[in-house]
């Protein structure tokens, strides 16, 4: 080893037999994701390099900040294979950041920015407002049981339009969307990974094996 | 704020838990928090793929350089600065300044910096911070000192360094102590804890917490004397989850290349050819001051307690 520490997840992580799921490392908490992943018995890797890509069933993009994601993806050559990839039927999970890369229209962007694309969705970034307007709250999700799903936004988008190909799956009490899927595609305004909510990794997992199974 | 229109979202949803206060500083992790004095530095910031940006009147180089007091900013200045760019956007308040700390929570900044890089208005007590619905970030030279930062409502620590000097030693030695001590704890029995609460002066569940999951309750950033692409990535490899860069980028030759480097370095911290491309004709770096050559008064980091 050349260098003091090296950006690896915990012993054990990659170990699994389950399906191999990456989770992009660019920036953002994606050790929370390898964290819940893992405890789910995936097979979990992190990706920086579009070699890393190669070996993996499923992608997580994580919660942090869109626009840096979105930079260094396409200065290390990541954002074209990766939009192949979702074009070719990877499934893919974004939460926060993760769905504003992943959404085909994004509103209140920086300049230039660009996000990979894949859900039929209109999404606007910071819909809330500042941190002081991050909040969290309950969430009935008919989809992942009858149990409400407590969902923290962190200075979250909101889907504003659904397209024909895509579904929204949870709203929040003024009817604005903040959960979508679209076939192997999923995406929430909020952050699972933070508290203990796994069901939308367990979710997104059934979707990773049935495209294994499939493929 | 151009979304005040936008109507609350639901009267069950809770806004300033801890939950969502820590939880900005996770989104920040991996990233760079770069010091900006004007709405144009603050562009330049977010374009290089700054996390955040703090808003400043002076960096501290200059605040080093002018002497005085120093204080919170302009609010116009941070609401300029607020307007011009998407990602978040913290500001600086006195030590023990609780009403500095209102008006920039007023002023709707995402993070309150609660700095020794100001002059202390209060030399005994540190602000509530519970008390606030925005979240705070401070300082810490050593364990104890982040503990009973948290223990007053830090949702973020930064190893303090020492701000505007361009040295990174300082920044070494707060972020390996801090690393240090955690490690200390990790191996300690039960009755070991109770004793490393009272030398830690920090409160035992805090410490206890630490021992049981090898890391802080919250994000640990690392800050004070980040010049250049590699002293962001020591700062990674040393077990930091994130870099401020103060006076280092709009100090230096080619701050727009600088900055941009920095978040490179920052992201692939453990891959010395990464960090070796990005760092080549990069201009001048600041010219900074030697720690060592800092009479003890001039030393920031020794503000908090």
């Amino acid at each position: 080893m050349t260098t003091l520490r090296t950006e690896s997840l915990d012993a054990g992580a990659a170990a699994s037999t389950g399906p191999r799921v990456g989770v992009l490392a660019l920036q953002g908490d994606f050790r929370e994701h390898a964290h819940v992943l893992t405890k789910l018995g995936a097979s979990v890797s992190l990706v920086r390099r579009p070699d890393e890509l190669d070996a993996i069933e499923g992608l997580v993009i994580p919660g942090g900040e869109s626009t840096v994601m979105d930079k260094l993806s396409r200065a290390y050559g990541l954002a074209e294979p990766l939009k192949a990839a979702i074009a070719a039927g990877l499934p893919v999970y974004g939460t926060c950041a993760g769905l504003i890369m992943l959404a085909d229209t994004v509103l209140d962007a920086i300049a230039g920015q660009q996000s990979l694309g894949g859900l039929d969705v209109v999404v606007r970034r910071n819909a809330f407002g500042s941190q002081n307007q991050s909040f969290e709250t309950d969430l009935d999700i008919p989809a992942l049981g009858e149990r409400p799903v407590h969902a923290v936004f962190i200075r979250g988008p909101v889907v504003e339009s659904v397209g024909p190909r895509a579904k929204a799956l949870a709203t929040i009490s003024d009817g604005r969307v903040v959960a979508v899927e679209q076939g192997n595609l999923l995406g929430t305004s909020f952050h699972p990974e933070i508290n203990g909510e796994f069901r939308f990794h367990e979710y997104f997992l059934t979707k990773v094996r049935a495209a294994a199974t499939a493929a | 704020m151009t979304e005040a229109s936008v109507p609350a979202p639901a009267a069950t949803s809770q806004t300033g838990s801890s939950r969502v206060k820590r939880g900005l500083a996770e989104m920040l992790k991996g990233g760079v928090i770069m010091d900006v004095v004007t709405a144009e530095q603050a562009r330049i910031a977010e374009d290089a793929g700054a996390v955040a940006v703090m808003a400043l009147e002076r960096v501290p180089a200059d605040i080093r350089a002018q002497g005085g007091v120093a204080r919170m900013s302009d609010p116009d200045l941070i609401e300029a600065i607020i307007a011009e760019v998407s990602i978040p956007v913290m500001a600086k308040a006195r030590i023990g300044h609780f009403v500095e700390a209102q008006v920039l929570q007023a002023l709707d900044v995402d993070y309150i910096d609660e700095s020794e890089v100001l002059s202390p208005a209060d030399y005994v007590n540190h602000i509530d911070k519970w008390a606030f619905n925005t979240p705070f970030v401070c300082g810490a030279t050593n364990l104890g000192e982040a503990l009973r930062r948290i223990n007053e409502g830090a949702a973020m620590i930064r190893s303090k360094g020492e701000a505007g000097t361009g040295d990174v030693s300082e920044a070494t030695k707060h972020i390996r102590k801090i690393t240090s001590e955690i490690n200390a704890l990790k191996s300690m029995t039960r009755d070991e804890l109770y004793v490393a609460a009272k030398e830690l002066q920090a409160p035992y569940e805090l410490v206890l917490e630490v021992a049981e999951t090898g890391k802080l309750p919250v994000v640990l950033f690392t800050a004070g004397g980040v010049a250049t692409p590699a002293d962001a990535a020591m700062m990674m490899q040393l077990g930091a989850d994130g870099v401020f860069v103060g006076s280092g980028i709009f100090k230096s030759g080619n701050p727009e290349a600088r900055a941009a480097a920095v978040v490179k370095a920052t992201t692939f911290y453990d891959d010395p050819s990464v960090i070796a491309e990005v760092s080549r004709g990069l201009g001048e770096a600041m010219v900074g001051i030697n720690v060592g050559d800092l009479a003890a008064p001039h030393r920031l980091a020794e503000r908090g307690w």
